[in-house]
């Protein structure tokens, strides 16, 4: 019975796995039992999710901040656009999404590789100048891209099975921003997935140990640059992942919605969630898409006209982001958990004060095999008897 | 020959904006090891301040003046409210901290303001001055801004060179602990240095929008221009940071000419790239070893 419980809890992938199927299914519930306008804020929430779950590996995990997501979304909505330009173009809807995830991670590595080599700051202003400059180029490109007025996106049919199995449940028929909303919702959890079990693993892992510590991780073998190019590509897939979705939702690509204003609530999305955790993500990109509408209620109860009061969200998570920094700097979800890992700590330490801790020693090989077998031992005891072997 | 010409004096012109901008980002840099992102809405806001002084019947140099002095107060209280309380060991939480500024910042001018452009008046003429039977771009708002960079490098020089609260203020960036030990008071030194830098930075911002339209994001780009000046003289280097915005001033102005000025951003950042990767510590700077 713990054996099981044990494989079903989130920290297991069998358990992450379940939780996707659930995750998939409740989404798939929720989205076709609400309104056709709480469906499609659903369906940004998930894009902006997928972008955001992205840069919160990169930011949280290896500890590179990218001011240029934005622009990474616009090359995935971009591709998005260009494969979709008419109702008979036809393409189906992986191919789009995977094609988008292609051309960003191509992206991604280039500037991943210039970035790889940029700390702090520096790296900040580089991924900013991204931001600033990537919508010139659709103005450039005009006749390709679009120009100003942007491409318009056609949502393809929606496919005859999905159709007959979403009006077997629900006795509708799936209109194609629904449509559009779930598949946004599974994507959302299949990256959650994904990324969850990404950073549980080696790889993620050696992440956090460059994040953490660089010369340490080097003198343990870990190759910087490559760790932060593939945190980096896989930060641009999610990016270009987003991007597409948002193209689908939106129905519209244009310059004018990847300003820096974008790759900045992208921050603010994993700031307020807290840095590097995924439901820190997820929480940031509910609290970017339905926080506006509340203010916006609230703006308008005293007395300020629609212009102004749309102006008072970004006001609201601004201000938050900044008290986050100054107040809780590991984020709304990350000082949680830290409360709850001290107060656990504080119970562990209050049980096992009795005995001293025991130190695990490299130099003493009869202390080392006197010592209980712990979490970590084969680490720690295996490399003392291959030595005296040989 | 007529657009060599053009091209090449607007640039110049541009290059002392985006220098004085850069010399702003390079004064905080050094004091606080923080990239001020948020230096450009600043900036904005206090333009905004001039023009709604101008709008109501003041004359231009009312509003010039009390936009820089409105930058001066903005840096010493953004730097005592917020900066000094910020934990910078990491160094990611400063820049979230500037950028969640820049947000805030942002709504509350389109909040105050409202979003929509609005002209911004020049207090000299802006068509080119006649030469002969053709036109030099050069105009006298543009005379007028680089005198008016020249006057506020030469003021900074003089303060960090030949006064005591310059040296103080010096010291205070270079070692904070020997100068607290010395007796100077470093929190109101690297106070003065934000102060003084958002000063410089609402000088660019004034520079900029005269003769043009102002909203709410019209210095956004200005801060990446001002960011690659800076970090092609070395982020560390006041002279370099002019030098480095005067040569992308030019540069700018060349991609704009020639090949479109959608392509400007663009032509900022692979330079900012070309930098960064070949010589880290800027083209100007000297200093042997420095993580980027």
């Amino acid at each position: 019975m713990a054996a099981i419980k044990q494989v079903l809890a989130p920290s297991h992938a069998t358990g992450r796995l379940l939780l996707g199927v659930v995750g998939i299914a409740v989404a798939v519930a929720v989205i076709s039992m609400v309104g056709e306008f709480r469906a499609t804020q659903l369906a940004s929430m998930a894009y902006l999710g997928v972008a955001a779950a992205g840069l919160t590996l990169l930011t949280g995990l290896n500890g590179q901040l990218s001011l240029g997501h934005g622009a990474l979304m616009a090359i995935g909505a971009y591709t998005a656009a260009l494969l979709l330009p008419d109702a008979d173009a036809g393409t189906p809807l992986p191919v789009v999404l995977l094609a988008a995830v292609a051309v960003t991670v191509l992206v991604g590595a280039v500037v991943g590789v210039a970035a790889a080599r940029l700390h702090g700051p520096y790296l900040a202003g580089a991924t900013l100048a991204l931001a600033v400059a990537v919508p010139g180029l659709a103005i450039y490109f005009g006749d390709t891209l679009g120009g100003e007025q942007g491409l318009s996106v056609s949502v393809p049919d929606v496919p005859v099975w999905l159709a007959d199995a979403i009006f077997f449940l629900t006795g509708t028929d799936p209109s194609r921003g629904r449509y559009v909303s779930y598949v946004a919702w599974v994507v959302l959890v299949i990256v959650l997935v994904v990324l969850a079990n990404l950073a549980r693993s080696r790889t993620g892992r050696r992440w956090r140990a460059v994040r953490d510590d660089e010369i340490a991780a080097q003198l343990v073998g870990i190759d910087l640059g490559r760790n932060r190019v593939l945190a980096f590509v896989v930060s641009a897939a999610c990016a270009g992942l987003g991007g597409a979705l948002m193209a689908l939702a939106v129905r519209l690509t244009a310059p004018s919605g990847f300003t820096l204003t974008l790759s900045l609530t992208l921050v603010a999305a994993i700031v307020l969630g807290g840095l590097g955790t995924l439901t820190g993500a997820v929480i940031g990109a509910a609290l970017l898409t339905f926080l506006p509408q509340v203010v916006t209620q609230f703006g308008g109860g005293i007395g300020l006209d629609d212009v102004q009061s749309a102006q008072l969200a970004p006001f609201v998570y601004g201000l938050v982001m900044v008290l986050v920094v100054l107040l809780a700097p590991a984020g709304l979800v990350g000082s949680l958990l830290r409360w709850r890992m001290r107060r656990a700590g504080r119970r562990t330490s209050a049980v096992l004060d009795g005995p001293p801790p025991s130190v695990p020693s490299g130099s003493d090989s009869s202390d080392s095999s006197d010592s209980e077998p712990s979490d970590d031992s084969p680490t720690s005891t295996q490399p003392t008897p291959r030595g005296a072997h040989s | 020959m007529q657009q060599l010409l053009t091209t090449t004096l607007s640039g110049l012109t541009l290059g002392f904006v985006y220098a004085a901008f850069a010399l702003a980002l390079v004064m905080i840099w050094r004091s606080t090891r923080i990239v001020n992102f948020a230096q450009a809405p600043m900036a904005m806001i206090t333009a905004y301040v001039a023009l709604v002084l101008i709008d109501a019947g003041y004359s231009y140099w009312i509003g010039f003046a009390a936009a820089l002095l409105a930058g001066f107060l903005l840096g010493s209280l953004v730097e005592w409210l917020v900066i000094r309380r910020v934990d910078a060991s990491n160094p990611i939480n400063p820049v979230i901290l500037t950028l969640g500024l820049f947000i805030v910042f942002h709504s509350l001018a389109a909040l105050i303001f409202g979003s929509r452009f609005r002209s911004f008046p020049a207090p000299f003429g802006l068509r080119g001055f006649e030469v002969g039977d053709t036109t030099v771009a050069l105009t006298g708002f543009g005379i007028f801004t680089i005198l008016a960079v020249l006057v506020a490098v030469g003021g900074l020089v003089l303060l960090f060179r030949f006064t005591d609260v310059g040296l103080r203020m010096r010291a205070s960036a270079f070692n904070p602990e020997v100068s607290r030990l010395l007796g100077v008071r470093v929190g109101r030194m690297l106070n003065l240095g934000w102060a003084l830098a958002a000063l410089v930075g609402s000088l660019s911002g004034l520079l900029i929008a005269g003769g043009g339209l102002v909203h709410p994001s019209y210095m956004d780009p200005v801060v990446v221009y001002g960011f690659v000046a800076a970090v092609l003289g070395g982020l560390d280097s006041p002279a370099g940071a002019v030098l480095g915005g005067l040569l992308l001033g030019l540069s700018l102005s060349f991609v704009s000419g020639y090949l479109g000025s959608e392509l400007v951003a663009m032509a900022a950042l692979v330079v900012l790239m070309a930098v960064l990767l070949v010589r880290p510590g800027g083209i100007f700077g000297g200093i042997a070893e420095r993580r980027v």
